[in-house]
């Protein structure tokens, strides 16, 4: 039998979903600011009036439907879950005022993409977009990187009852510290002293380079945003080519592996404990994936001879690898020449790339390298078991912060996401052949929406059927919480409907 | 009279063939003269590989200086393709296209490179020439009367509801406090 929701739990809902957007309509303040600061006058006003929107629809959900009761698991999974699609919708409206998207659908598309950190553009002539609108692209990637719910929670939570549950929903299930508000805060505050110093590095590189002081800084806090939450983004429509720059390239590609590695460790080596580096199962398959996955690519970009030395094959074949392993879908080619230049076995080592993706608590999308290999010590455990005779009693021990045992539930769980992952690769590449577009690139499309990566063959346009737009949306949405609470928010409309 | 009229045929047909000569000089350099699009030359990149190219765009971003050199990138709204050139042939460029202001139109004369060798593998072109055939402009930054209305309308709506949060929040603590 299924229990139908009351009323208690749409008001609880809706209540914290108000909080959220609350929060949302004073982050909007942010880029209204830099608009001010470059005397870009119609931009404040979309984002003034984009924030007024957040204020007035939270203020009427927080008193319509005010509650100190706390909140429940499903509670919490639903929150998340509608929270992004709220903060998509609210968070379009400035970007659709900027008259550079051809529809709100666009406009929403590119939110979801931002805070999914994926980084698939459907912008028109985004070289003429202003400051503050192309700051907001890069700050809602920050903000969708760390998680909207962990920043509600840093920033405006008191009491860290029911926050846990919001924090879990947001496809992050690992504790730092011991209270999730100290949790949200420690992410905030890693990722405000990474956001400072990798906007003074790249905008020393920018201003070598060439670029003018305040570009130079503007274009360093926009690169890194989307470099370190894995989104890739850039304030230009060449992405990381337009400044035809290999020192450039290199910090890039250092930001986004440090965006690819899990929080917990990132708060390992900032206690002293460098050991973890070697020891941790994430890392160590994180290192092989690169080193294989980029043999498979430099194999294939070399045996077609398709650039003039051993060194320009590297910067190119090794920089799309890091971008499609680690999410962030920064590219120094064009969509096309994926398509017209690299083969096919190149092509499959950047799927299977974007298909993996980082670590866990990271910004990274994708099955994650801790499933990963979760599941292959699963897999030699059952080998050995089958190996040994029957009464043996085999325990299967791995290094991930702290010596951990295989249990069957971890096990269960990676597979389980993976599979779901793999469906969802498969639907929208489906999808995508029906429209005319070849399995490959359908496939490479599909990979990277899911997996939150960005890089494009070409089939992300505007001019692609509305159909395949909302299919991305959702998959950027399913992929970047990980399938649960979004199985737990179609299980409370199934209830709604057949509850009794 | 044979010879006469072989002669007659002889310049006849030299005249035909310098006629020729000239239509398919003229044709070829009329051909040569059309700028390719950006989309045209990445699509196919290696059929133009290495070859002089006539590409027309709006010079947008920054000019970024390196040392003789500097790069521009240049769009004509599908693409934007990266432009190397001797920082003589950028003297005359004033605007450079951005929120604020529309680039000079620039007609770009120069060798297009699939994968440059000496650019790290990017698709370039090695400008030889450059032409300016439209000046950029500074552009307006107009605040339609609309935005300005409905951000003046949404904020009275606001004022009132946080006015109404604030006294619901006092009321409740006098009532805790009582």
């Amino acid at each position: 039998m299924i229990l139908r929701p009351q009323l208690q739990d749409i008001k609880i809902i809706f209540y914290y979903l108000g909080k959220i957007v609350i929060a949302l309509g004073f982050l909007l303040f942010i880029p209204a600011i830099i608009g001010f600061l470059y005397k870009e006058i119609s931009p404040i006003f979309d984002f003034l009036i984009a924030s007024e929107i957040c204020f007035i629809l939270g203020f009427f959900l927080t008193i319509s439907c005010r509650t100190d009761k706390d909140l429940s698991w499903m509670h919490g999974m639903i929150i998340v879950a509608l929270g992004w699609l709220i903060a998509m919708f609210l968070g379009a409206i400035p970007l659709y005022l900027s008259n550079h998207f051809t529809s709100y659908l666009d406009a929403c598309f590119e939110t979801m993409s931002g805070l999914a950190t994926t980084g698939l553009v459907l912008v028109q002539d985004l070289d003429h977009l202003s400051l503050a609108h192309n700051f907001w692209r890069h700050f809602i990637m920050f903000l969708g990187g760390q998680g909207i719910v962990v920043a509600a929670i840093a920033f405006f939570a008191k009491e860290a009852s029911g926050a846990f549950r919001m924090y879990v929903g947001e496809a992050r299930d690992e504790r730092i510290l011991p209270n999730v508000i100290h949790t949200a805060r420690f992410i905030w505050l890693v990722s405000f002293i990474y956001l400072v110093l990798g906007t003074i590095c790249l905008g020393i590189v920018s201003l070598k380079i060439g670029l003018p002081a305040n570009k130079a800084f503007f274009d360093g806090a926009c690169i890194f945003m989307a470099a370190f939450d894995t989104g890739g983004f850039a304030p230009y429509q060449q992405n990381i080519l337009y400044y035809h720059s290999f020192a450039f390239e290199l910090v890039t590609l250092g930001f986004m592996i440090l965006g690819a590695i899990n929080f917990n460790l990132h708060y390992a080596l900032w206690t002293g404990k460098r050991r973890e580096i070697f020891d941790n199962i994430e890392i160590q398959f994180l290192s092989f994936t690169i080193i294989s996955l980029f043999a498979l690519v430099a194999i294939d970009l070399t045996r077609f001879a398709l650039y003039p030395s051993i060194d320009s094959m590297f910067r190119k074949g090794f920089f799309s690898l890091i971008s499609a392993h680690t999410g962030s879908g920064h590219s120094t080619l064009y969509a096309v020449q994926f398509v017209k230049e690299w083969q096919p076995l190149a092509l499959i080592g950047l799927i299977l790339a974007m298909s993996i993706g980082g670590s866990v608590c990271s910004t990274t999308g994708g099955v994650k390298e801790l499933r990963l290999g979760i599941i292959w010590k699963g897999v030699t455990q059952e080998v050995r078991r089958m190996m040994l005779p029957q009464a043996s009693n085999i325990i299967t021990k791995f290094h991930h912060l702290k010596e951990m045992i295989l249990e069957d539930s971890m096990l269960k769980m990676a597979l389980l996401v993976s599979l779901f992952y793999v469906i969802t690769f498969w639907v929208g590449a489906i999808v995508g052949v029906f429209y005319g577009y070849p399995l490959l690139l359908s496939m490479f499309e599909s990979v990277s929406a899911t997996a939150n990566v960005g890089l494009s063959c070409g089939i992300t346009t505007a001019s692609m059927p509305a159909v395949l737009k909302i299919l991305y949306i959702l998959q950027m949405w399913a992929g970047r919480l990980e399938f649960i609470c979004i199985f737990v928010l179609i299980g409370f409309f199934i209830a709604l409907i057949k509850g009794k | 009279m044979q010879n006469e009229k072989c002669k007659i045929k002889a310049q006849s047909f030299k005249f035909l063939a310098l006629n020729f000569i000239f239509t398919l000089c003229v044709l070829r350099f009329a051909f040569a003269q059309e700028p390719i699009k950006s989309a045209d030359l990445i699509v196919n990149a290696k059929e133009y590989d290495g070859k002089n190219v006539i590409f027309e765009g709006e010079a947008i971003g920054t000019l970024m200086n390196r040392g003789d050199f500097c790069w521009l990138n240049v769009t004509e709204s599908d693409n934007a393709i990266g432009i190397w050139l001797p920082k003589k042939l950028a003297v005359g460029i004033k605007f450079i296209g951005g929120y604020k202001e529309r680039g000079d139109w620039l007609k770009i004369e120069g060798i297009f490179n699939r994968a440059c060798a000496e650019h790290g593998g990017d698709l370039d072109i090695h400008a030889k020439k450059i032409t300016i055939l439209t000046p950029g402009e500074k552009l307006v930054d107009p605040l339609p009367e609309k935005k300005k209305k409905l951000a003046l309308y949404l904020g009275g709506v606001v004022v009132c509801l946080s006015i109404f949060q604030l006294y619901r929040l006092t009321r409740k603590k006098q009532l805790k406090t009582a």
